[in-house]
């Protein structure tokens, strides 16, 4: 009995030993790429992938990359770091990409990049955590607009409306720690204190108890940081509760699932920043991002027959970072792309213009972002 | 919002949660009663009964009063299903063999969920629409009148059921003493598909009743079924009414906690309480039936 | 003793080892060495949880939680607190032995299902720390900058050398567990599986004896979990969560929860199938649950039955020729 099991067992490493194996560096050019295509990020994951392989199309149409062709490998997280991990793994060991772009969240990131830096292998992330690029670290890059930089929007906007007593709700992931952050770093700088410093789970479904507790403080405006499902309950319960303060959000909601999920008569009224992807037709015509913006929104409604997001933006803007990285070096190896992205200046893209350098590789100012307000379930630019 | 505000608005939340608890505990007690199996899939009925009124209202375009009742019917009729293909071919097997299959069948029911409906969140419509009514300072929707509602009725309808008519009886028969029952005529294969129709039924009201208040998505199912067990214990395994009542005391206990202690230890409360309950009183708050202990 | 059936089993496990040693240069790409790996740390908890179900047959749904709290202790200790790995590694397997032995007390008394909440209770109390302890775990996103493994002053230099590391681990573990079955013990828990108030009234203690497998295959879920985490350098609640035990359990049962060689099957199959299946990877969740009720329907005991059966149809077949021939 014993040898049969272990014939079942050597079996079953041979099926291993058969597995096709990707050789070394072929002829395509390989960009490798980490979305939360399924999970509570998919909101993310799901335009970004979508954006990724209609990117890769489109630079194969348009004869690929130094001569060569393209290939976008594209691996589901699931809103997982420990998944991240695996996936970037099998990126760099079986698949031998050049570059990696995403992961979609803060934490699959952070994780991720030890690998990356090990490997020496640049990654352009689709995460907006201020901390993935500062300290600025070799091999890092980021396309979403920091946190710290949404942070500063809010809080103007939020001065100039008379604001002075804050309440925060902050998710308790990487994203929502590290507003967190940066919100209790920059409250003084704009003049306001905050009374109540609340957080909830990602994944929790019922945040009354915070709530409850803001409603017995005087804060004039409610922040509350996180991504969905988390704020759209949160938008809710605030309803639910009869609660009337003035409620922002962070960029991460930006959404329109996020209108969805929280329902349009309880998104009335919310404040937030947010790239202009969200609301290209009230952007100026001279702005030198809309023909951009409409340009990817036609490629990408047309072929997917949904709406964009802001957030398949951060993975436009980080393949044609990596492409123009490729084409300004005219070489498709890590290092050289690496230092091509990091030569980058004035590149317009779908979430404003970048400019890297040796201390910078976030590249993004405040411009990037516009105020919005949702009204009756659509996105409104304030000016 | 003054402190006993506060304490108000906590325990109308963690009642109105609780309760579907109750529902979910109650649903494992009908099963336990007549077959002495605890099915780790009643999570998933609930699960189901919500996401289900979902997809009926997004892909039917049907009324929420039809979604709401064709999903209920619906569920019930997977418990059958799940009886008739799952338990009753294992009868009188091991009881890690009953619990292995029933874990197998939560995890099929939930990745089919997931492969048909995605893994996003949804909401659904509230039954009756309206401003939240002030209680005392404190907020209450109207869900949690239609909650409220459909439990205590369900829990009526439950001991009607149980105490006065022969169907009843005769599932408790089955508890007792299988041989005994059969011999007295009652054919114990239907009474064991009639318990999990009825356990489904009851766990996807329970779920159905709490989507349009906390979203719903497809794993919701697990912490659901578990906190309904332990609703079960709390109220004392067997017991009908006391897995109503554990839930609502369960629901209003985690409540305070999230509000006077740590929102994110929110949900082990209800475990470390079922742990100090299988423990210390295994008999529960108000006496269920037997109790395995070595 | 019963000398030749001694040799015989150490031939096994001797071909196997060679196996495993020669495996390494005939793989295609290094990349399949970091599953191997992740098989080898599922076949250290797998032999731990089969000890603990299929000898003693004691359900339980949380075992993860101790994987991950060795995981843990491990990680933080030798990160945030700068101590050397493997006195990191050592901690990291005496705080689960101790937690195992203290949960064990009540736990045990409980029969069937509420055993079965019972651990999965535990395992989700565990696991939801490991989630809301920010300040020290990190929280939901994990937690990064463990250092690598580092056994006896020697630090594996690549993939291939933690690879012979984990398996060798394995291996060792394997023959104790063996040991263990062949022995008084591992004869009393067989008595207590069959009927525990037999057992009982033989004199056999039985409290004792499923305490103490009790903990041991916490042992070996700590050993794995140490190992894990200074490989990955990386740990995050998602690990451990009641998936993972799920997952656990799916493995003892499909290989068969009788069986030590069943047990390191049913954890290389269940981790080399979803690399062999990534096409249809977002199926995998179904796949467990059918495999469950599939095994607990037609082949209870596993994957080791089925070679059982298998070995006997073979040699069936061979038979039927003689006995044509013979009048």
């Amino acid at each position: 009995m014993r040898s049969k099991a272990l014939a079942v067992m050597l079996a079953a490493l041979v099926m291993l030993a058969v597995l096709p194996a990707r050789g070394t560096a072929a002829e395509p050019i390989r960009i490798g790429a980490i979305f939360s295509v399924t999970g509570p990020a998919a909101f993310l994951g799901e335009p970004e992938r979508n954006t990724a392989k209609m990117l890769e199309e489109d630079l194969n149409k348009a004869g690929g990359l130094l001569g060569r062709k393209v290939e976008v490998v594209v691996y589901d997280d699931e809103t997982d770091a420990t998944k991240a991990v695996t996936a970037v793994d099998r990126l760099i060991k079986r698949d031998r990409v050049a570059a990696v772009v995403g992961p979609s969240t803060t934490g699959s990131t952070l994780a991720i990049i030890p690998k990356v830096e090990e490997a020496r292998i640049p990654l352009v992330s689709c995460a907006a955590a201020k901390r993935i690029g500062d300290p600025v670290k070799k091999w890092v890059f980021k396309t979403p607009q920091n946190d710290e930089l949404a942070v500063k929007k809010i809080y103007a906007y939020a001065q100039k409306a008379g604001v002075t007593k804050l309440a925060l709700v902050t998710a308790s992931d990487a994203f929502g720690a590290a507003g967190r952050e940066e919100l209790k770093a920059l409250a003084g700088q704009y003049g306001l204190s905050i009374v109540a410093d609340e957080v909830f789970g990602p994944k929790d479904t019922d945040m009354t108890a915070q709530l409850t507790k803001i409603k017995g403080t005087e804060a004039q405006a409610v922040i509350v940081w996180g991504t969905n499902p988390g704020p759209a309950v949160i938008a809710r319960n605030r309803v639910q509760l009869g609660i009337k303060t003035p409620l922002y959000m962070s960029h991460g909601v930006a959404s329109p699932k996020f209108i969805e999920l929280a329902g349009p008569e309880n998104a009335e009224g919310i404040l937030l920043p947010a790239g202009r992807l969200i609301a290209e037709e009230q952007v100026p015509a001279g702005h030198p991002q809309k023909k951009i913006l409409a340009a990817y929104i036609k490629d990408y409604e047309a072929r997917f027959k949904q709406p964009v997001s802001t957030f398949g933006g951060y993975a436009y803007d980080a393949i044609q970072l990596i492409a123009q990285a490729i084409r300004n070096t005219r070489s498709a190896e890590p290092t050289a792309i690496r230092d091509g992205l990091e030569r980058i200046r004035g590149f317009w893209a779908t979430t404003g213009e970048y400019n890297f350098s040796a201390e910078d590789h976030a590249g993004l100012t405040e411009e990037a972002f516009v105020m919005v307000r949702i009204t009756k379930g659509a996105w409104e630019i304030l000016k | 919002m003054s402190f006993v505000a506060q304490l108000l608005q906590y325990v109308i939340t963690g009642a109105t949660v609780g309760a579907t608890y109750g529902l979910a505990g109650l649903g494992f007690t009908v099963i336990f009663n007549a077959t002495e199996v605890i099915n780790f899939a009643q999570g998933e009925f609930v699960m189901l009964g919500g996401m289900l009124a979902v997809f009926a209202l997004r892909w039917g375009g049907l009324p929420l009063p039809v979604a709401v009742l064709g999903s209920v019917l619906l569920v019930s009729g997977v418990g059958v299903a799940v009886d008739r293909l799952t338990i009753r071919p294992l009868r009188g097997r091991s009881v890690i063999s009953l619990i292995i299959v029933t874990i197998g069948v939560s995890i099929l029911l939930r990745g089919g969920a997931m492969l048909v409906f995605g893994k996003d969140t949804f909401a659904l419509p509230p039954f009756s629409s309206g401003t939240p009514i002030a209680v005392g300072g404190a907020a209450m929707l109207p869900q949690s009148l239609w909650v409220g509602g459909v439990t205590l009725l369900t829990l009526l309808l439950m001991k009607l059921y149980f105490d006065r008519t022969l169907l009843g009886k005769a599932m408790l028969a089955c508890a007792c003493d299988r041989k005994a029952a059969a011999l007295m005529g009652i054919s114990v294969d239907g009474m064991v598909t009639l318990s999990f129709a009825l356990s489904a039924l009851v766990g996807a009201l329970g779920g159905v009743i709490l989507a349009p208040i906390t979203l719903t998505s497809y794993d919701v199912g697990i912490l659901l079924g578990l906190k309904g067990f332990a609703a079960c214990a709390l109220g004392g395994l067997g017991n009908p009414f006391g897995a109503v009542a554990g839930g609502v005391i369960l629901g209003v206990l985690e409540s305070l906690a999230a509000g006077l202690l740590s929102s994110g230890y929110k949900d082990a409360v209800a475990f470390v309480i079922l742990l100090l309950l299988l423990f210390l009183r295994p008999a529960g708050l108000f006496g269920g039936r037997r109790v395995e202990r070595v | 003793m019963l000398p030749l059936r001694e040799h015989t089993h150490l031939l096994g496990l001797g071909l196997f080892a060679l196996g495993l040693a020669v495996l390494p240069f005939l793989l295609g790409n290094e990349y399949y060495l970091t599953v191997l790996i992740v098989g080898g740390l599922n076949a250290i908890l797998t032999l731990g949880l089969c000890l603990l179900m299929g000898y003693a047959g004691q359900v339980s749904l949380g075992h993860a939680a101790f994987y991950g709290l060795a995981a843990y202790t491990s990680g933080i200790l030798t990160a945030t607190w700068r101590w050397p790995v493997p006195a990191g590694m050592a901690a990291g397997i005496a705080l689960v032995l101790a937690v195992a032995s203290l949960i064990a007390v009540p736990t045990l008394r409980l029969k069937g299902h509420y055993l079965a909440m019972g651990t999965l209770g535990f395992g989700l109390i565990v696991y939801i720390v490991f989630n809301e302890a920010t300040a020290l775990t990190g929280g939901p996103s994990g937690f990064t900058g463990i250092p690598k493994l580092s056994v006896a002053g020697w630090r594996p230099a690549s993939d291939r050398d933690t690879y012979y590391l984990v398996w060798a681990a394995a291996l060792l573990l394997f023959l104790g567990a063996q040991n263990l079955v062949r022995s008084r013990l591992g004869r009393a828990l067989r008595a207590i599986h069959a009927s525990e108030t037999a057992a009982a009234s033989l004199g056999v203690d039985t409290q004792r004896y499923k305490t103490a497998v009790f903990v041991l295959s916490a042992g070996y879920a700590a050993v794995a979990g140490v190992l894990y985490a200074h490989y990955v350098t990386f740990v995050s609640p998602g690990s451990f969560s009641f998936h993972a035990s799920v997952q656990l359990v799916t493995m003892v049962v499909l290989g068969g929860m009788g069986s030590l060689w069943g047990a390191v099957a049913g954890a290389l199959f269940l981790t080399v199938l979803p690399e062999a299946l990534r096409a249809v990877e977002d199926y995998d969740i179904l796949i467990y649950g059918a495999l469950l009720i599939l095994c607990m329907m037609f082949l209870p005991g596993g994957l080791a039955e089925g070679a059982q059966r298998a070995a006997r149809w073979v040699r069936a077949l061979r038979r039927t020729p003689q006995e044509e021939a013979a009048p």
